[in-house]
């Protein structure tokens, strides 16, 4: 009589240990204090699941140095690197050989052999745009690359493609009937960390120009403030995606006593500011124009092109590549200086944003 | 307050935990005690501590007013008086006084001959203060990770913790201890307004016995737990309720880091339809 229940009981005390432990995180911890002290604002990490940032490839051969002919002057069709010199721009292609191209093709991935200058790859068209972004990244967007800047290996890693990307989500199958129809949420999808937020943020925040202004100017509600429990849900969404796209909490840079407060963020989230908007330019200025390039199968399923999001470059680490510069192997990526992109606020924001990180005692000595 | 005719043949010496007979007498309605002196002792020099810490800081407005634990580079060694060592002193004290006031209720209890339901019950409570600034800090090898002492500033901690997870209501404990919360709360409503209503029975009428209560529920729902069962079930989800609000805060961080929402992709990822 006793046996079974014996056995019940093991049985069912297996199952709760294996549901209790089944998902931890047993290992040690690297632990970050990003705050006033005792206010909670910390980075916990199990070693095991840090991202480990990828390896620097190392250069085809050492960079020549300048001067002599241009590209311009000793190649034909040359658009964007024209000014710089043949020995640097035969160096760049090396490097976007060894960076992008699948090592079958080559050099015959973008180009014919037959005929270098040619445009009829698809692949060259689209390598001379993206080396377009690239210069403008480094430039105009400095305020979010720094001087660290990017390179073509930064989002490619060695793919023609770079394997973090994204397209409109499929959407639902009926979207006449309720049945079935879970509105884009209420699905554990892992560009919301999992959560039952709408799953596809990217669309209105990372192509279009929703804006993530949801907190009001009061604690209490107000006939004023006219953004919905549903937007904030969106803006949610897309925090949970930079947050695993830098393997990162959200305390990394807000605060959660005010997530809108500038002087209770860290300097981080200036930084993410600028990403994001660095990220619509990317896709609309840069990506999207190639909609008309692009192959069908190079395509989403609702066929437009695939586009950038943090994970392309952050690839789970705050700094992708662990914060190691390539720029220096690649000098013409940096391109023409553009004007930095100014915020949205104009310069009395660019101004007063750093103000304020520069007091962080803001956060302790509260009015 | 008077002494009840019984009282005084309970108010005996004898049954203490430690020391004999020291400090073995009642002080008016009070019983003293050994661990009622250093419940005494500890709760003194602690809110001075406070106090003097308070006097030290940028404010003495109630709500703002805040003593936080060291920075987390001191890990589990003492941090400098100004720099989180009156938190880790008050903490201390506390600790003393809440579990010195567990031990003076043992000894009631044993001076009564009733069961230890009361102290065991409170060091449920104290078990859950001891998880947040003993607990996981040790765990997480800093005494930083204790929450500060402060009204909102405790509520900042919380709220900043809960987003170390991005989303905290995924954490299967805390799931667990908010559900028995609300059932607490909601069978204390129940039983108080079945027992408001038996002695509220229409003008005229005799106050209705337990056997009324009974039927009641009964015939609402099938079953009646009983008069001394519903205090059974009250323990058990009061207590169930506060431990697993330890569970939810101790499993935070120390046995996952990430947010608590992919926790569950274990769920997903069993191998029945993975």
């Amino acid at each position: 009589m006793t046996a079974p229940l014996v056995r019940i009981g093991i049985a069912s005390a297996a199952g709760a240990a294996l549901v209790t432990f089944g998902g931890c995180d047993l290992g040690h911890k690297q632990t970050t204090q990003t705050g006033y002290r005792g206010a909670g604002l910390d980075q916990i990490v199990d070693l095991k699941h840090i991202a480990k940032a990828s390896a620097i490839p190392a250069p085809p051969y050492p960079l020549p140095p300048d001067g002599g002919p241009t590209a311009g002057q000793s190649y034909q069709n040359v658009k964007v690197l024209g000014g710089v010199s043949k020995e640097r721009f035969d160096h760049l292609m090396a490097e976007i050989n060894q960076w992008v191209a699948p090592p079958a093709q080559g050099c015959n991935y973008c180009h014919n052999p037959e005929n270098m200058a040619s445009d009829e790859k698809y692949t060259k068209v689209v390598a001379r745009r993206m080396l377009q972004m690239t210069q403008a990244i480094n430039s105009r967007w400095v305020s979010h690359v720094k001087q660290t800047g990017v390179t073509c290996y930064t989002c490619h890693r060695g793919n023609a493609v770079p394997a973090n990307k994204w397209a409109l989500a499929e959407g639902t199958p009926d979207p006449d009937t309720i049945l079935g129809n879970k509105h884009g949420q209420n699905t554990p999808n892992a560009n919301v960390g999992y959560a039952s937020l709408p799953y596809d943020p990217f669309a209105d925040y990372l192509n279009g120009q929703h804006q993530i202004r949801v907190a009001g100017n009061s604690a209490f509600p107000s006939r004023d403030h006219k953004v919905s429990v549903k937007t904030a849900e969106s803006t949610y969404g897309l925090m949970m995606h930079i947050s695993s796209a830098l393997g990162v909490n959200c305390t990394y840079c807000h605060n959660s006593q005010s997530f809108r407060a500038w002087n209770l963020s860290r300097a981080q989230r200036g930084t993410a500011y600028y990403g994001i908007r660095m990220v619509r330019d990317i896709n609309e200025d840069y990506i999207g124009s190639l909609q008309s390039v692009f192959p069908a199968y190079r395509k989403g399923p609702h066929g437009d092109v695939y586009k950038v999001n943090c994970t392309t470059c952050h690839q789970g680490v705050s700094k992708p590549l662990g914060g190691i510069s390539m720029i220096a192997q690649a000098p013409a990526l940096k391109g023409p200086s553009l004007p930095p992109a100014e915020p949205e606020g104009g310069h009395a924001v660019a101004t007063a944003v750093p103000a304020a990180f520069n007091q962080p005692a803001a956060m302790t000595g509260k009015k | 307050m008077a002494l009840l005719s019984f009282e005084r043949k309970y108010r005996v010496r004898g049954g203490t935990l430690i020391g004999g007979d020291l400090f073995d007498f009642w002080m008016g309605p009070f019983y003293v005690g050994f661990f009622g002196v250093t419940s005494a002792i500890c709760a003194a020099l602690g809110t001075a501590l406070i106090f003097y810490a308070a006097s030290l800081g940028p404010t003495w407005n109630p709500w703002l007013i805040s003593i936080a634990p060291p920075d987390i580079r001191y890990g589990l060694g003492l941090a400098p008086l100004r720099e989180g060592g009156f938190w880790q002193i008050i903490t201390i004290c506390a600790i003393g006084a809440f579990v010195s006031w567990a031990l003076r209720e043992a000894e009631i209890c044993r001076k009564l001959g009733i069961g230890y339901h009361v102290p065991v019950a409170y060091g449920f409570a104290i078990f859950a203060y001891v998880s947040l600034v003993v607990i996981r800090p040790w765990l997480l090898g800093a005494w930083g990770f204790g929450f500060p002492y402060g009204i909102f500033s405790h509520l900042d901690w919380v709220s900043n913790t809960g987003y170390q997870y991005l989303h905290f209501h995924y954490n299967p404990a805390h799931m667990l201890a908010v559900s028995f919360f609300f059932t607490t709360g909601g069978a204390l409503a129940f039983h108080g307004a079945l027992v408001l209503s038996s002695v509220n029975p229409a003008p005229g009428e005799a106050v209705k016995s337990p056997e009324y209560e009974d039927a009641f529920f009964r015939d609402t729902i099938g079953y009646s737990v009983g008069t001394l069962g519903i205090h059974r079930l009250g323990l058990f989800l009061a207590l169930s309720a506060g431990f697993w609000s330890a569970i939810c805060i101790i499993i935070s961080g120390p046995l996952w880091t990430r947010g608590w929402p992919e926790w569950w992709t274990w769920w997903l990822n069993l191998p029945i339809w993975s």
